[in-house]
């Protein structure tokens, strides 16, 4: 299947398709914010979700490999019942049962074909049974008591950027939250624990820095070949796992920087990870403006720091959380910046090819998968 | 029966054209509405039935004091008016 890689960005959709050179080939969605895009196995069913600002946010799905689109049911929080309070996080601020961004979408197990996660701020984790006709809040998560511990990070209130699934065990489903830690549920999403030991959280106080509760992931991985092996992009650095996230590793001295949001790891190869280091958390630019991807294919013993291709004088490039992808080959990279520039690498991040730098800011790319 | 009407800028994105409806307040001439526009209501209020955060209704030119059940009383010749509010930007 030729590639085809979808771009969601603060001004519309953009795809973008290798038929002898990779080339943006059309927009959707014009001038609206898309905060994620989710193409599933095969790139026949396709979502999109939208952030109107005034008018809320929405949810479209195409059917036909994003050639139309319609707008479906976005998930919505339940009715509060009469006497329900919103909970406060741990500062004391109230968390609305109202959706404010759709974070992320992930395609289920391929044993429950249709299903569809969606991960959102204020907190709520959504499920489709039935490729988005319907959605149900994970009450599950939503009513679990460490919940109150969670905070925003960046953002007013906290939420749910990462969902990971891997083949195998089709119960295991793992989330991570900014700032709330990795949490994992073993049968399908009922149940669910955050008790991971390891992590580190400079931005709490002495005794709290290893709550697993409190914790800032920026971005959560698992290897679909060895899915004990997790990697995560954390507010103060790297962290690894290779017990399926009981026991976190930091990795530390990681040139240039060890802060970035973005984190994607090899379909095969658990050792092999990329990230893109930005100076640090009060200055989210490139380490002496030079865009660079730090990639690692010993688990994280060593790094090397790929620049071929990439800007290096005066590059602003911010790389969020959903803008570095990785195809099912292990070779085929996308990243997508803040400042508009679009990067395509067909040799595992050894050589960068600029497919444009005047797009607007980039939220996600996204490979579209093979079938199955 | 009370009129409502909606910024032209929800027109890109859900059908709401200029209405007669009943309604003896906001909330009621709201539903009516939605009636035949279901997806508006999304547009217009969050998932717990208050009015968007960034969105204004007017009726009779004064801005709607109840934001959470839309309950102004509207006459039977008021004109609602459904706005965004430039709080959001």
């Amino acid at each position: 299947m030729p590639g085809k890689l979808y771009v969601a960005t603060r001004k519309g959709l953009f795809t973008v398709v290798d038929d002898g050179g990779w080339r943006i080939a059309r927009v959707d969605f014009l001038g609206d914010n898309c905060s994620t895009v989710l193409p599933t196995a095969g790139g026949e069913t396709v979502f999109a979700a939208l952030d109107h600002g005034h008018f809320g946010v929405k949810l479209h799905r195409s059917i036909d490999a994003g050639e139309s689109w319609e707008e479906i049911e976005a998930p919505a929080y339940p009715p509060k019942k009469e006497g329900d309070e919103d909970w406060a996080d741990m500062h004391g601020r109230a968390i609305p049962h109202s959706l404010k961004l759709i974070w992320c979408l992930e395609a289920d197990h391929p044993s429950r074909p249709g299903g569809i996660w969606c991960g959102t701020i204020p907190g709520g984790l959504f499920y489709s049974p039935d490729r988005g006709d319907a959605w149900q809040l994970v009450e599950g998560l939503w009513n679990h008591p460490l919940r109150r511990r969670w905070f925003g990070g960046g953002m007013d209130y906290p939420g749910i950027h990462s969902v990971c699934l891997a083949p195998g065990d089709a119960n295991c489903v793992r989330i991570a939250v900014s700032c709330g830690g990795v949490w994992v549920s073993n049968d399908a999403g009922r149940n669910w624990t955050c008790d991971g030991e390891g992590w580190r959280a400079e931005f709490m106080p002495p005794d709290q820095v290893n709550d697993p509760a409190i914790q800032d992931v920026h971005r959560l991985q698992v290897c679909p070949a060895s899915p004990e092996v997790l990697w995560a992009q954390h507010h103060n650095g790297i962290f690894r796992s290779t017990d399926g996230g009981a026991r976190w590793t930091e990795l530390r001295d990681v040139p240039p920087s060890a802060f970035g949001f973005a984190c994607a790891v090899h379909p095969e190869d658990p050792n092999t990870a990329w990230f893109v280091p930005e100076i640090k958390d009060e200055r989210r630019v490139p380490v002496d403006g030079r865009l660079v991807v730090n990639r690692t294919r010993d688990g994280g013993k060593t790094f090397e720091t790929l620049h071929r291709g990439l800007p290096q004088e005066h590059a602003y490039d911010l790389v969020y959380r959903h803008g570095l992808d990785v195809a099912g080959n292990g070779e085929l990279l996308a990243m997508g910046s803040t400042t508009g520039s679009l990067f395509i690498s067909e040799n595992g991040g050894d050589d960068w090819l600029c497919i444009s730098t005047h797009l607007p800011p980039v939220y996600a790319v996204r490979f579209v998968p093979d079938d199955g | 029966m009370p009129s409502v009407s909606f910024t032209p800028n929800l027109r890109r994105h859900v059908y709401c054209p200029p209405v007669r409806v009943e309604g003896a307040t906001v909330s009621e001439a709201l539903a009516r509405v939605f009636e035949f526009s279901p997806r508006l209501k999304g547009y217009l209020l969050d998932d717990q039935g208050s009015l968007r955060k960034h969105m204004v209704v007017f009726v009779d030119g004064a801005p709607a004091r109840d934001r959470k059940r839309l309950s102004d009383p509207v006459r039977d010749d008021s004109e609602i008016l459904v706005m965004q509010a430039l709080s959001g930007g």
